[in-house]
């Protein structure tokens, strides 16, 4: 991604040497090179070099027509998709001016926190491996399948669900989903105590995971840090309740923080939100009985859908952080230009271009999982 | 904050808990092979006895992986909307976003609950798949997504078009059908799914996808050019083509079909007449031929035929028996449905470009066919269908008894005829409803009342006229009888009283042949001071003159012509309602082959000499 990682470097004095993490490497989610320059086991520089997963989405939205882009948006970011797809559809509903049905708002709803449920037991999992505990990751990666199979039904994809479209959703839910969520949650709620047991006060993590990667609240402002790394700091912003959008505002739940700012407590805020989404997950499946079709107000036909000329800038709260679309339309049937503001374009490269310098090489790949940096999105 | 006190949880004993999870069933545990879920987005199923071959889905697809396959085996009927093609998929590039599921204009896409295909290097062709209703491997699996009310994309519903009500037309001939306005014309063309079955059901092949999208546009000159590429009698086209398009038009499977017509219409209306000839100009020939070309008749395919032809760079002259031009859609064609002043706008754009007619030119007698003959190079007989065909039944020679298509020329030409306080029809056609509904409204401007009826051969489910003419008969009064047979026109001396039917049983017989049975027990008298017959007519050839008649080449009465639209005499073409039956748009269609033929033949002439 950058010249200088291409160019010919001076020759390191002697007692210092380079090394690669990744493109591949357990310790990153994606396809994704972090390059060291050491000092014995202690990082001197750390310079991010993504590019490797860079499918060129942004430029690729230009030539599709406006529902076509539907398919790319959720492969933006692979664990946590849903917050793309809402996000881009209430670009286009705002520059349309569509008017959502009220269903339809809701189970958006539930999409993105089941959405965030699934990508916060991936990513804890994930954390949990690069201290080597691999049965955490196991079981996050075991229990997010669960929430698959309710993406499975609900919207017909496992993983890219596809499931909204410019002015609704594209289903209703099937016979008896909402009895199978709450099993679900139910389910994944007991198992909370078992994470807390094996991870979150397991004293091998709790003491790899202290003090590591902190980040103070002057630097998280600095650095554009978003999402659960930012209220790991103690600075309780979450666009949920701050800017709230769909139905957030009418949802009961709160913002946990933690103030340590560093890996630990990146961890243990995702723990908290955990608990707090299956909060909401139940408030939705409370509400969505009471609440009447339709799930999709009138579209235009997609083959001949010119949307409205004007720019927008729609975001949402991913389960990294603040994401958003910024989308122009030059009123035809195409966008003129799209750009995600991905928190893991924030968090993957100056972050933790900055946070590596002077840990030692063991925890590189554990700040980088803490910040849960995703990337996919970092290329898209 | 946090959920958990983490700080007083560590302890040396807790690695021991995990002891406790000897007893408790393991969290990742292999799971059965099952079929996915209700909804899921496996792989393609189409079945093929819905799907049209419509390629809507292969438009729709974000990622280029259907191809449209010809399978030969399976019919193909332009007029229905019906192609062979059929969607093949190729899952290397598919993304299972099931956009083609929802647009698909017929339902017969949908996704299967199957979860898994793979195969080895040697078989990296699987992935190409031509999916019938049994998808990727044969094998049965269960429908996963498919068409749902929810998630369907076509736009099914119609823009309601505004007409005056019965009591406002009934007594007039001012147009009924109001036209789009601007913003119902767009939403009407975004309905289009572009799939060009209306180009390949349109006797002249009009390029109405492109048309359509350029009105979506708002380029509405745009519109014209594609339009006038192929009918120059739009206007005329916009307001009474029996529009074939709409019939094989695929929205029109599940929904109503686009107005592919009244957006044309739109189109043109919304142009300024000047800006139209300007387009209709573009692509003349700057230089003259010198070829001479006389064409009999101002109809549409006459008048086709000179468009095309003067655009080449021919001389053409037009000969016309009555005092305007425009055939049977000016004097078979009532005012409420094809006002005068939207024909003249179709004339005036071909005579703007340099045709000439010749009115109250009748040929057979101001001209013979022998001097057309030896002062052009070329001559083409669209003289139409002007001789109403008669019952033949008792009474049908009687001077109160009139034929359809005289009285409609009458009426159009201002000629004053004797309006009957009641009349009766024969016929079920939309001649036979032109007449009906144009006596009506004489008879309501008279007399303040309408006694018409109509009685046709067939019953009501297969009358041969427009539907929408049907009901808008019944709304201004007419009485419309069906699977009744003419058995004798009731006359007196020099009145005539009214008709005499029985009730039709078949009107074919088992070969197919014209031959109806009736119920003579079934008799009814439906009174009438006129008896209009409208069950068809012929052309009048007596313009020919014997000899030119016995040296051309006849098909049960009809003109033999090649495909081209020539007779067995090289100088001589004939298109339009004579050869083809009466439809404006096939007499367009004609005009424009009949043109192509001459052209051709006047340039290979003028290579020989």
């Amino acid at each position: 991604m950058r010249p200088e990682n291409y160019e010919a470097r001076r020759h390191p004095p002697s007692h210092e040497y380079e090394l690669n993490i990744g493109p591949n490497h357990p310790g990153i989610e994606g396809n994704y090179a972090f390059k060291l320059r050491l000092h014995g086991d202690r990082v001197i520089e750390g310079r991010a070099d993504a590019g490797y997963l860079h499918r060129g989405f942004e430029k690729l939205m230009e030539g599709r027509l406006w529902i076509q882009n539907l398919a790319i948006t959720p492969r933006i970011c692979v664990p946590d998709p849903a917050p793309m797809e809402v996000s881009y559809v209430l670009a286009v509903e705002d520059l349309c001016g569509l008017e959502v049905p009220v269903r339809a708002q809701w189970l958006r709803v539930l999409q993105l926190e089941l959405s965030r449920i699934a990508a916060h037991l991936f990513t804890f999992g994930g954390h949990a491996a690069t201290t080597g505990m691999y049965t955490p990751m196991f079981w996050g990666v075991a229990d997010r399948d669960l929430i698959l199979d309710l993406f499975e039904e609900m919207c017909g994809g496992r993983v890219y669900s596809i499931y909204n479209i410019p002015g609704g959703v594209r289903r209703d839910l099937p016979e008896g989903f909402i009895e199978r969520v709450a099993k679900t949650m139910d389910y994944i709620e007991s198992r909370l105590p078992d994470y807390d047991n094996l991870l979150f006060t397991n004293q091998v993590f709790v003491k790899r995971a202290r003090d590591c990667g902190p980040i103070d609240q002057q630097q998280a402002l600095e650095w554009g840090v978003t999402g659960p790394n930012l209220r790991a700091c103690g600075l309780q912003f979450d666009v949920r309740r701050d800017d709230p959008y769909l139905v957030y505002d009418q949802i009961d739940f709160e913002v946990p923080t933690e103030q340590a700012g560093d890996a630990l407590a990146r961890a243990l805020v995702r723990r908290s939100e955990l608990k707090q989404s299956i909060r909401i997950v139940r408030q939705v499946l409370a509400h969505l009985p009471q609440i009447p079709g339709p799930i999709r107000c009138p579209i235009p036909n997609p083959l001949a859908w010119n949307v409205p000329a004007g720019s927008t800038y729609t975001r949402v709260e991913s389960s990294k952080g603040e994401l958003a679309w910024y989308v122009v339309s030059n009123g035809s049937e195409r966008p003129y230009r799209t750009h995600v503001r991905g928190p893991s374009q924030m968090h993957a490269v100056q972050v933790l271009e900055k946070l590596s310098v002077g840990c030692r090489i063991e925890d590189v790949a554990q700040i980088m999982f803490s910040l849960d940096a995703c990337p996919p999105e970092v290329d898209r | 904050m946090s959920d958990i006190d983490y700080a007083d949880k560590g302890g040396l004993l807790n690695p021991l808990k995990s002891l406790l999870f000897f007893a408790r069933k393991p969290v990742t545990e292999s799971l059965d092979p099952r079929p996915a879920s209700a909804n899921y987005r496996g792989f393609h199923l189409n079945d093929w006895e819905l799907c049209i071959g419509c390629s809507t889905c292969q438009k729709v697809c974000d990622n280029a992986a259907i191809t449209m396959v010809r399978v030969p085996g399976l019919p193909e009927d332009p007029a229905k909307g019906i192609r062979n093609l059929r969607p093949a998929i190729d899952y290397g590039r598919c993304c299972w976003c099931a956009l083609c599921v929802d647009l698909c204009p017929t339902g017969s896409i949908a996704l299967s609950r199957e979860y898994v295909h793979t195969c080895v290097d040697s078989e990296l062709g699987s992935y190409f798949v031509l999916p019938d209703s049994k998808g990727i491997h044969g094998a049965p699996y269960p429908k996963g997504w498919a068409k749902s009310e929810d998630a369907d994309l076509v736009a099914l519903e119609r823009q309601p078009m505004a007409e005056a009500v019965p009591e406002v037309r009934i007594d007039n001939f001012e147009e009924i059908v109001a036209g789009y306005d601007p913003n119902q014309a767009i939403i009407e063309a975004s309905r289009c799914v572009q799939c060009g079955m209306c180009h390949d059901a349109c006797p002249t092949h009009m390029h109405a996808p492109e048309y359509i999208r350029a009105i979506w546009k708002g380029d509405l000159e745009g519109a014209v050019r594609e339009i006038y590429r192929t009918n120059p009698f739009a206007h005329t086209c916009g307001r009474v083509c029996t529009h074939r398009c709409e019939t094989a038009c695929s929205v029109g499977h599940r929904g109503t079909p686009i107005a592919i017509r009244w957006l044309k219409r739109y189109a043109m209306d919304a142009v300024s007449p000047e800006r139209v000839k300007a387009i209709a100009a573009e692509g003349k020939a700057e230089f003259v031929t010198g070829k001479r070309v006389a064409i009999v008749g101002a109809g549409p395919a006459g008048l086709t035929a000179a468009y095309d032809l003067v655009k080449e760079g021919h001389e053409v002259t037009v000969f016309e028996a009555q005092a305007e031009a425009g055939g049977m859609t000016r004097y078979g064609i009532p005012y409420y449905r094809l006002p005068a002043a939207m024909l003249d706008r179709d004339v005036d754009v071909i005579t703007s470009l340099g045709v000439r007619i010749q009115f109250g030119t009748r040929v057979g007698k101001d001209v013979t066919m022998q001097q057309l003959q030896s002062e052009h190079d070329a001559v083409v007989l669209t003289i139409g269908l002007w001789m109403g065909r008669s019952t033949r039944v008792p009474g049908a020679d009687h001077k109160k008894v009139a034929r359809a298509v005289d009285l409609l020329r009458d009426v159009a030409a201002g000629v004053k005829i004797t309006v009957p306080r009641s009349a009766v029809v024969i016929g079920g056609g939309n001649v036979a409803m032109d007449i009906a509904r144009t006596l009506a409204r004489l008879q309501k401007q008279k007399y303040g009342d309408v006694q018409v009826t109509l009685t046709a051969l067939e019953d009501l489910d297969h009358f041969l006229a427009d539907p929408d003419e049907i009901k808008e008969s019944l709304e201004e009064g007419i009485q419309i009888l069906d699977a009744r047979g003419p058995q004798e026109i009731l006359v007196e001396k020099t009145k005539a009283k009214g008709l005499r039917t029985w009730r039709v049983l078949s009107i074919f017989d088992e070969q197919g042949r014209f031959a109806p049975t009736y119920d003579e027990s079934d008799e009814q008298i439906h009174p009438g001071e006129m008896v209009v017959e409208a069950i068809g007519q012929a052309a009048d050839v007596e313009l020919l003159g014997e000899e030119l008649k016995e040296s051309l080449e006849w098909n049960r009465g009809r003109l033999k012509v090649d495909e081209h639209g020539r007779t067995n005499l090289d100088w001589l073409w004939a298109a339009g309602d004579m050869v083809r039956g009466p439809d404006v748009v096939s007499a367009v269609a004609d005009g424009h082959r009949v043109a192509a033929s001459i052209n051709e033949y006047l340039s290979v002439r003028e290579k020989a000499a």
